[in-house]
């Protein structure tokens, strides 16, 4: 127990003399938020928009006008030919052609119903989706306008058009009303965050004492290895819980980001999943001989462990063999529980089975890691 | 132990890392209060046989004991009682120099001070920079440094890998002095180096090759073993003399040596000066006019190369 002082008090004394590290440690989740609450957005601002009015009529400048109006898109160009349209999509000057075709307003007279063509650049699929469904609902309220005044029935092609007997859809977003991207991003960087802190710097920290040799010396001393790990593992489990602090004042009090579970869950959590993530740091840092191998090796299963973890993507919209590797991804979990307790306000009843299933996994993690270490050190 | 028990002693050690043979039946003890060289190439298997003796890693064969305890079994209680300085300079570089000595102190559950009696002479060669980092000290003050780190919980035994490796001149000798010292005090010392100088100062070195012991002497007298007229030869044109002293019939070795070359005779029987007097004939006939040859004693060097040309290359 002595011994173990002692190597904490080397531990703490390393750590806070490493200038980079505390810096990192501060400025690490604020920057990190900063950026990717900010910029990483679904959200779509302006869409570029070429207007191919081939009808020139009051009903066609009437559509035009209103996909205008909304802010959400910017005429660019306004052209009668298709080819002009089609070039500026290539050059990256457009990003959605509104083609508005000769005889609409007459068609739509006559027949009650017209289409209209509208192209999306869709190499971001998700983002051409977005400014689909905003040019849709522009489309729709039209229709339903000059319905109200030309008694007509259909304007377009598919999508939801309001009108006389229809259905009136009145959405109301809960635990995020205004459908702040933030809020959702928030939880699941702070996780992020708390993993690379857990799992980077372990690995660091001990394939460091290989590199300098000072690990060789130890090794002749009377340290044991369970001593060794614990004065690793205690300060790097603290520095985590420091660092999700950090991240969640920011959280609060510069995004606003609302708390409306229990801190203490949140914290609870935090611990056992630190299990996890200082078990993966512990077991590359088995692995490898150098502190650039252990960066690699980290950064590796860091990004697995996200693109797999729900932060970007549903896990439910993954493929069945994916949800199940997700299941036993401890950020999945952890993301979740964040998720739950900061926007929902979940309990730990709601959340039981969630944190069961994750401290399951720290644990075995953990155990695996430690005694991994013992074997090839010994 | 009592006190005719030797310190260390090893019997048949053997250790492979895959296909490489480290280590092949060693076998050698060190006396208490001996001063104790092994000597060898890069490679030859001495931090190999470090690693067996500090019990960081298990002989394959054979087995070991120091100071009168199993390195296996009893790897615990060793570890307490022997101080280490690996080869390469191993301490925490953004601690300062007390914050490093008092760290290893406190692993060993002890203290500077009580570990004064031994480190005090070098320690005090350092304590001027007591607050400086580790990292920003020079070679020969973290090699100090070091040293104080593996005696400051008073070892019985200390072992030394290349202890001098990368540091000038200067401080290698004033390091040995060092030794001389602890030794006199009755501290038993194990130094690896593949300087022949500092070979010298040890009371017995065992050579090693290719992970086996050629052989164990005392480092004064073992050019007794060396049983051939042995030559120095001194030219301004080395290269050609190389050439032309290794065409003879009879030459049994020819190593430059520094600004010489060592000539050994094969005729094990005839007289240094009569061979050098047909050395300088030949050579003059064959237009090397202004070498001059002397007839020398066989130094260490010349026994261990001797050594290492009879010893076959190890196989996997």
């Amino acid at each position: 127990m002595r011994t173990l002082r002692f190597l904490l008090r080397k531990e703490y004394l390393q750590i806070f003399r490493d200038r980079i590290m505390v810096a990192q440690l501060l400025l690490l989740p604020a920057i990190q938020l900063a950026l990717l609450a900010n910029a990483a957005t679904f959200e779509i601002k302006s869409a570029r928009l070429v207007v191919v009015d081939e009808d020139r009529s009051a009903t066609s400048r009437g559509l035009v006008d209103r996909m205008r109006a909304g802010g959400r898109f910017e005429l660019v160009k306004s052209t009668t030919s298709a080819e002009r349209a089609d070039d500026a999509m290539m050059r990256r000057q457009a990003g959605v052609i509104l083609r508005i075709p000769r005889e609409f307003e007459r068609d739509l007279v006559r027949t009650h119903t017209a289409p209209v063509q509208l192209i999306l650049n869709a190499e971001d699929g998700a983002a051409a989706g977005v400014t689909l469904s905003y040019a849709q609902r522009i489309v729709a309220e039209y229709a339903s306008e000059l319905a109200a005044t030309l008694r007509l029935s259909t304007l377009g092609g598919e999508g939801p058009v309001a009108g006389q007997g229809r259905l009136d859809v009145r959405a109301r977003g809960w635990y995020n009303p205004n459908l702040d991207y933030r809020f959702y991003m928030v939880p699941g960087i702070l996780v992020q965050l708390v993993t690379m802190v857990g799992t980077l710097l372990t690995a660091l920290n001990i394939v460091r004492e290989k590199e300098l040799g000072t690990l060789e010396q130890l090794n002749v001393t009377p340290v044991t290895r369970g001593q060794f790990i614990a004065a690793k593992l205690i300060p790097l489990w603290s520095l985590g819980l420091v660092a999700l602090t950090i991240g969640m004042l920011v959280a609060r009090f510069a995004f606003h980001v609302p708390m409306r579970g229990s801190v203490l869950l949140v914290f609870g959590t935090a611990s056992v999943y630190l299990l996890a993530a200082l078990g993966v740091g512990l077991l590359v840092s088995t692995m490898v001989s150098t502190q650039q191998q252990a960066m690699f090796v980290t950064f590796f299963i860091v990004l697995v462990y996200l693109l797999m973890s729900g932060l970007f993507t549903p896990v439910r919209s993954m493929p069945i063999w994916a949800q199940w590797i997700a299941q036993a991804n401890p950020v999945m979990h952890f993301i979740e529980i964040m998720r739950a307790v900061m926007l929902r306000g979940a309990g730990l009843r709601e959340i039981a089975r969630s944190l069961a299933i994750l401290s399951a996994i720290a644990v075995g993690v953990f155990s695996l890691s430690v005694r991994q270490y013992a074997k090839r050190a010994a | 132990m009592t006190r005719a028990d030797p310190a260390v002693t090893a019997s048949s050690l053997g250790k492979r890392y895959g296909d490489v043979v480290a280590l092949d039946d060693v076998t050698f003890d060190v006396r208490v209060g001996e001063l104790f060289g092994l000597i060898g190439p890069d490679g030859a298997g001495k931090t190999s046989l470090f690693r067996l003796l500090t019990t960081v890693q298990l002989p394959d064969a054979g087995s070991a004991r120091v100071l009168g305890l199993d390195v296996v079994k009893d790897y615990r209680a060793i570890r307490s009682r022997i101080g280490y300085m690996p080869g390469r300079f191993s301490l925490y570089p953004d601690l300062s120099v007390e914050e490093n000595l008092r760290f290893f102190a406190s692993v060993f559950g002890t203290t500077i001070e009580a570990g004064e009696r031994l480190i005090a002479p070098i320690y005090s060669q350092i304590a001027p920079f007591a607050d400086r980092r580790a990292g920003a000290l020079s070679g020969g003050m973290k090699q100090k440094l070091a040293l104080c780190c593996a005696l400051v919980h008073l070892p019985e035994l200390l072992l030394l890998d290349e202890p001098t490796t990368g540091v000038d001149a200067v401080s290698r000798r004033e390091f040995w002095d060092l030794l001389e010292t602890l030794r006199a005090d009755g501290l038993t010392i194990v130094a690896s180096t593949p300087y022949m100088d500092e070979a010298m100062r040890c009371e017995r070195v065992a050579l090693i090759q290719h992970g086996r012991i050629l052989d164990i002497a005392d480092p004064r007298t073992i050019g007794a073993r060396f049983d051939r007229p042995l030559l120095a030869l001194r030219s301004a044109e080395r290269l050609r003399l190389l050439r032309a002293l290794r065409a003879l019939p009879d030459a049994h070795s020819v190593f430059p040596f520094g600004d010489a070359v060592h000539y050994a005779d094969a005729r094990a029987d005839r007289d240094g000066s009569t061979v050098a007097a047909g050395l300088q004939r030949v050579l003059a006939e064959q237009g090397i006019r202004d070498v001059q040859v002397t007839p020398i004693e066989p130094g260490i060097e010349d026994v261990f190369m001797e050594l290492m040309q009879r010893a076959p290359a190890a196989t996997a």
